[in-house]
């Protein structure tokens, strides 16, 4: 089939076979490997990206379904060089040690903090629920999501307001945009 | 792990699903949110033919009022269930169930309809569905029916549909204004429930007019906890009484045994959460 | 940098490492992808123990994409391929040859039976189900007592036994203490407890992946090893491939907690089909693979008889262990169990020790490593015993500690089981930490519940814990028959603009090693932390190395580093008289500077480097380079240790413990980096916890693993941890220059006996004074109903994972 899907920005055309995974269609054909694969059962969370704007499993997506989709993931966060909040709050916090769940977990807490964007800790811990760290028992990933919604708090300063972009009239939202993920 | 090969179609109608599936034949399988089967298609557990995706069927998505009842379309979202203003308003028990099932990702693509036909007894949806005398319409070669959701569970992953069937939408009646709480027990956060009990109780003055309990996980289909229910009707809600109504949530339950529960231990967290759940329920 | 800069070594920088893994910029070895590269996948036994009749392969080497379909006997016709064990602990130890793949029988279920070679990795999977293998059952083999058994069926026919060996050490023979015998004889108390440590799954979050290109100059492999360097002499020594022309790569590796010390079947599969074909060959395995194939960890049972005086004086310890090597024999295996013999005795002075360990073999996944391997097993026994002497005597268990653990005072001392602790203080660990906890605020609310009956009972657990660290001097890794020394190397490079190239042996995959050993070198040379770059894991740069494990990294791996950063400083030095036209004896080296005594004429360490590089006016004789190697052999182990309390409420009604508060104070030694450090306790707790409450490798009677996927092995996630409180204490150690310990494992080992004594003592009053790991919900309420302890029973089967999935009816959720 042939699908076409904005990654990051960029939009793909491509000849994919129905049972190909969007995470293997992401990393094989479109060279996006930053995003990883650690379970088969959709229980990690590695895998997870934004589909149009919320966070998925992209194990658990045929490509086929994300036709006509927008895709970001972890590689299309940071905008001229410069990382987004979350990204800066896991360096800051040490919320990372070997790393391979990191990218899931950044896309989870982006979403999270698009919900919520002041959660207390307990809503940290439920909003990364479905993403599993083996490193560091999570308690600097928790801070660094609360650090992040500190950080990206309308106010905050210069460096927030670049990532504003909840729409307060409708409510409205899209994950990858209030963390400004590049689409 | 990759799915083994199999065709793919997305039709734009209901009718066009249907007779999707009427051409693909018995190894056609629908496929909703998907996330609970792709994991299956995943390790290989099975291997349809076709996958009839109703994710492109504008006409399954969203909720409305219809007199005293609301519709939910099968494929709206879990995410888009918990935030729902009108279930929040007419249907409160869903949306609190809702908000236990997995976790945040799965709820994005998880659909209503796709876990009540999935019909997996730890599901969490099954349980309030019952409780609140939901009815599912249905669409089949042979047209549109309803079946009420106490004819609809026939067993474990088995219901009153056919496979050449599909789910549109459950009708719910309105408990407006109806006290609910889901209480879910499993071991870490984002596993199936071991057990979980729906309730819903409407007071008059400070005495339970009505009450709904329906059990998660404590037979091959979702139960009705009735001696509950009888117990609580025109009692004063004081903790006496809610223990003492609990005490009946385990009869004629007929619990599956696994790793983390034997039927005996099944029974006493069945009592024991159903007294959580009204009491929550209550204090909500 | 200036001499008066604030040193670098015990600052809270945060990691070099984290620029590629926040931005996707990584380089897991699945991320590899060469010209002309094909796909492995490997099918494995469905049957814990048969014969194999017979293999066809014929119908899938027929399906679209397929290069290839071998066995064991196409890779390996002469059976003559074994993958090895490099720690055989007795000399009659039993050895069976585990083949590449399975050939004439499988001993497990996941063993491999065949191999797909295709185009793509979904070709080679398709592939798999048209592979026709016949089997002829076997009895199988499960559970150590019963392998053991007098006519039990064998896992190895060959060996006429299940029994693999025998490890014994005895105070009384060793001349380290009393005779245990006797002072058991002559106690007035003894307690007698057998305790289980459950099959764990290492677990590491990146599935194991290895990468080979025969059309490069040396044969490479990448792969997601802990192991780079003892993965290219094994599989040299293996394979016959001269170990000159082999190069093995650790790019970004995911995790490893021990998982990934190894030498696959895989990889040495990978090795012999991508020099066959004469293409690039990739292996990645999915997590259900990874359940099944990757080893196991942990897995004993445990014999413990603690005799005392009636006033708490410990006088004699016995161990008795079986341990499950599971089938075959992993690479260090058969040692894992024995580095426990160590350290059963703790902090504690007791006078008379006995500890033997059966290693045997069922017909399981084989077992190995697993952070902390043998430690936390040890400690978990001693901890928990010493909570139920405590329990018998009616005396507070910290007391009961505090009576009998070596004082701040008696350091160095040397233990009964001949380890000399060359420092600690454990008052002071656990003054510290009962402070921070509330200790007599918890104990008063505690007695408060129970007086009142709340169905909410409070617990608190305590578990003092030291361990050994830094493996290890080489000299006792011979007396213990290890397969390797112990030692580290490090080699320095002072490139011509003043940057400079660390390169270590230690292979890191998490640790921080790219920033910690930044800092010790920027403080050693005076450079700044910017201008250091660490490579590690190519065998082709760091070519010489023993890797990382056992928290020897610092330890070991760190002290190489800075007495390379010493040779290069004593290289400087001539350079540096010679080009201020002084005496070496007038130059003071400090803040990357060699200055004049007494003057302020100085030169900088990169102008000289500089000056070596251009060799233009050099000393007489000296060579033009200040690069400079170092291999470091430790003298004795490290010794962390810390006081962890726990307090667990358990809700009598349904078993559910939750943590209420969880407060560690440990003592690394000195700290070069105290964020890493804190990150390595938090990640160590969280993996301890999961032993006590969630995780466990369950097998069902036919073999089959039941808790194969994430669905069904319970990891934690964040809403099913408390947060922790952590701080330290600091003794350094005395017997390396930094004054560290090591932090890798500590939390692992202490936490799991924390968690359970806290859980025991919430409904001790019950009856209960046991219950077997994990502590699921269910296992604690009928311990509390029938106030006894709550053995296996169903609450030792997986199940509930993927909803009941299995019934593939498929459908939606």
């Amino acid at each position: 089939m042939r699908i076409t899907v904005t990654v990051d920005g960029t939009s793909y055309t491509d000849d994919v076979e129905p049972r190909t995974l969007l995470v293997h269609h992401l990393r094989e054909r479109l060279g996006k490997v930053g995003t990883v694969v650690g379970c088969d059962t959709s229980n990690c969370g590695a895998c997870t990206v934004h589909l149009d704007g919320h966070s998925v499993k992209s194990c658990s997506v045929l490509a086929v379904q994300a036709d006509g989709c927008e895709v970001t993931t972890v590689e299309g966060l940071a905008r001229d060089g410069t990382l987004h909040p979350v990204q800066q709050a896991f360096h800051d916090n040490h919320a990372l040690q070997c790393g391979f769940c990191t990218p899931g977990m950044i896309m989870q807490s982006i979403d999270l903090l698009a919900d919520n964007p002041d959660p207390d800790e307990q809503a940290v811990r439920e909003g990364i629920e479905g993403n599993l760290c083996r490193c560091t028992g999570y308690q600097n990933i928790v801070r660094a999501v609360q650090d992040a919604a500190h950080h990206m708090r309308p106010g905050a300063g210069p460096e927030a307001e670049r990532v504003a972009g909840v729409d307060q009239a409708t409510g409205s939202r899209a994950a990858s945009s209030v963390g400004g993920g590049g689409e | 792990m990759i799915p083994a090969p199999f065709d793919y179609v997305a039709p734009s109608t209901v009718d066009e699903a249907v007779r999707a599936l009427v051409d693909a034949g018995e190894d056609a399988k629908v496929i909703a949110g998907g996330q609970s089967l792709l994991p299956v298609l995943r390790m290989r557990l099975a291997a349809p033919t076709t996958l009839v995706d109703l994710g492109r069927i504008a006409e399954l998505r969203g909720v409305r009022e219809d007199g005293d009842a609301l519709v939910i379309g099968s494929m709206t979202t879990h995410y888009d269930v918990q935030r729902d203003p009108l279930i929040g308003e007419h249907a409160a028990l869903l949306a609190r169930a809702t908000d236990t099932v997995a976790d945040p990702q799965v709820r994005h693509r998880g659909t209503f309809g796709g876990s009540i036909a999935h019909a997996d007894p730890a599901g969490d949806l099954l349980a309030p569905a019952l409780a609140l005398d939901a009815e599912m319409l249905v669409a089949g070669p042979a047209g549109r029916r309803t079946v009420p959701a106490a004819d609809f569970f026939d067993d474990f992953f088995t219901t009153a549909m056919s496979p050449e069937e599909i789910l549109v939408e459950v009708r719910v009646p309105k408990h407006t204004g109806w006290h609910a709480h889901y209480e879910k027990f499993n071991r870490v956060a984002q596993a199936w429930s071991m057990v979980a009990v729906a309730a819903t109780v409407r007071t008059e003055g400070g005495t339970i007019a009505e009450a709904r309990v329906g059990l998660t996980n404590m037979a091959s289909v979702p139960v009705r906890a009735r001696g509950v229910e009888q117990a609580l009707v025109g009692q004063a809600a004081t903790p006496e009484t809610i223990r003492a109504a609990a005490e009946h949530a385990a009869e004629g339950t007929n619990p599956t045994v696994d790793g983390n529960a034997d039927v005996e231990y099944r029974q006493q967290l069945a009592r024991v959460l159903t007294g959580r759940a009204i009491s929550a329920a209550m204090a909500g | 940098m200036t001499s008066t800069a604030e040193p670098e070594v015990g600052r809270a920088r945060l990691r070099k490492e984290d620029a590629r893994l926040i931005t996707g910029r990584t380089r897991w070895t699945d991320n590899m992808s060469l010209p002309g590269m094909v796909h492995l996948a490997v099918l494995r036994s469905t049957e814990a123990h048969a014969k194999i009749v017979s293999i066809d392969t014929s119908a899938a080497k027929e399906m679209p994409g397929v290069i290839a379909v071998l066995t064991g006997d196409d890779l390996d016709p002469g059976g003559q391929l074994g993958m090895p064990c490099a720690w055989p602990i007795s000399p009659d130890m039993k050895s069976p040859r585990r083949p590449v793949l399975a050939q004439g029988q499988v001993n497990f279920a996941g063993e491999g039976v065949a191999v797909v070679v295709a185009r793509s990795a979904a070709e080679a999977e398709d592939a798999l189900a048209s592979i026709d293998v016949e089997y002829d059952e076997l009895p199988v083999v499960l559970g150590m007592e019963n392998a053991l058994a007098e006519d039990a069926p064998l896992v190895h026919e060959e060996l006429g036994t299940n029994r693999n060996a025998l490890w014994v050490f005895d105070s009384g023979e060793a001349g380290s203490g009393g005779d245990v015998e006797q002072a058991i004889s002559e106690a007035e108390v003894v307690v007698k407890r057998r305790f289980r440590q459950q099959r764990l799954v290492p677990a590491f979050m990146e599935p194991r992946s290895c990468v080979v290109d025969p059309t490069a100059a040396q044969l490479t492999m990448w792969s997601a090893t802990q192991v780079p360097h003892i993965l290219k002499t094994m599989a040299a020594l293996t394979l016959g491939i001269p170990e000159h022309k082999l190069r093995v790569i650790a790019p970004d590796v995911g995790g490893g907690f021990g998982g990934k010390i190894a030498v696959l079947p895989e990889e040495i599969m990978a090795l012999l089909v991508a020099q066959k074909l004469g293409k690039p060959v990739k292996w990645t395995e999915s997590r259900s693979e990874s359940m099944v194939a990757a080893h196991h960890g942990r897995d004993q049972i445990q014999d413990l008889t603690i005799a005392a005086r009636r006033d708490g004086t410990v006088t004699g310890l016995k161990v008795e262990l079986l341990a499950d090597m599971g089938a075959y024999l992993g690479l260090v295996g058969p040692g894992v169990p024995i580095l426990g013999a160590f350290m059963f005795n703790a902090i504690y002075k007791i006078p008379a020790y006995h500890f033997a360990c059966t290693n045997v073999f069922t017909n399981t996944t084989l077992t190995d490593a697993y952070r902390g391997a043998g430690r936390p097993e040890a400690t978990f026994g001693i901890e928990r015993i010493m909570d139920e002497l405590a329990a018998e005597l009616g005396m507070e268990p910290l007391e009961l500690r505090e009576k009998n653990w070596i004082k701040h005072e008696e350091f160095p001392y040397t233990t009964v089981s001949t380890l000399t602790y060359d420092s600690g203080n454990y008052e002071a660990a656990t003054e510290k930490a009962k402070q921070l906890f509330d200790y007599d605020g918890l104990r008063r609310e505690q007695r408060e519940r129970r007086e009142r009956g709340d169905p909410v009972q409070l617990g608190i657990g305590i578990s003092t814990f030291t361990e050994m660290c830094g493996l290890a001097p080489s000299r006792v890794l011979g007396s213990l028959d290890y397969g390797a020394g112990g030692w580290e190397h490090s080699a320095i490079r002072m490139l011509p603009t003043g940057k400079v190239e660390v390169i270590t042996g230690s292979s890191a995959h998490g640790q921080g090693h790219e920033t910690a050993w930044s800092q010790i070198v920027s403080d050693q040379l005076g450079i700044p932390f910017e201008d250091i770059e660490v490579l590690h894991g190519d065998t082709q740069s760091s070519h010489k190395g023993l890797d990382t494990y056992g928290s020897r990294s610092l330890a070991v791996g760190g002290i190489a580093v800075v007495k390379a950063a010493e040779k290069v400083v004593a290289k400087a030095k001539p350079l540096a008289a010679h080009m201020m036209e002084c005496s070496e004896d007038d130059l003071e080296f400090a803040g990357g500077k060699f200055t004049v005594r007494g003057t302020d004429k100085s030169t900088t360490i990169q102008d000289v480097a500089f000056a070596a590089f251009m060799a233009h006016d050099l000393p007489e004789g000296m060579e033009p380079s200040l690069d400079a190697e170092a291999v470091f052999d430790p003298e004795n182990f490290s010794f962390p240790h810390g006081t962890h309390l726990c307090a667990a409420e358990v809700d009598t009604e349904t078993g559910r413990v939750a943590l209420r508060s969880y407060v560690c104070v440990d003592d690394v030694g000195s700290v070069v980096n105290p964020l890493i450090v804190e990150g390595q306790i938090h990640g160590g707790l969280a993996q301890g916890i999961a032993q006590a409450l969630f995780e466990e490798a369950v097998h069902d009677e036919s073999g089959t693993l039941t808790s194969g996927t994430f669905a069904d092995y319970l990891l934690p996630s964040a809403a099913d941890l408390p947060s922790f409180t952590t701080d330290r204490t600091e003794t350094p150690s005395t017997t390396n220059p930094l004054g560290v310990k090591g932090v890798g494992e500590a939390g692992t080992i202490a936490s799991t006996p924390a968690v359970v004594n806290a859980v025991i003592d919430a409904v001790r009053h019950f009856g209960v004074n046991d219950i077997e790991m994990p502590l699921t919900p269910m296992r604690v309420w009928q311990a509390i109903r029938t106030g006894a302890s709550a053995a296996g029973g169903p609450g030792a089967e997986a199940g509930g994972g993927l909803g009941s999935i299995d019934s593939a009816q498929g459908g939606a959720r």
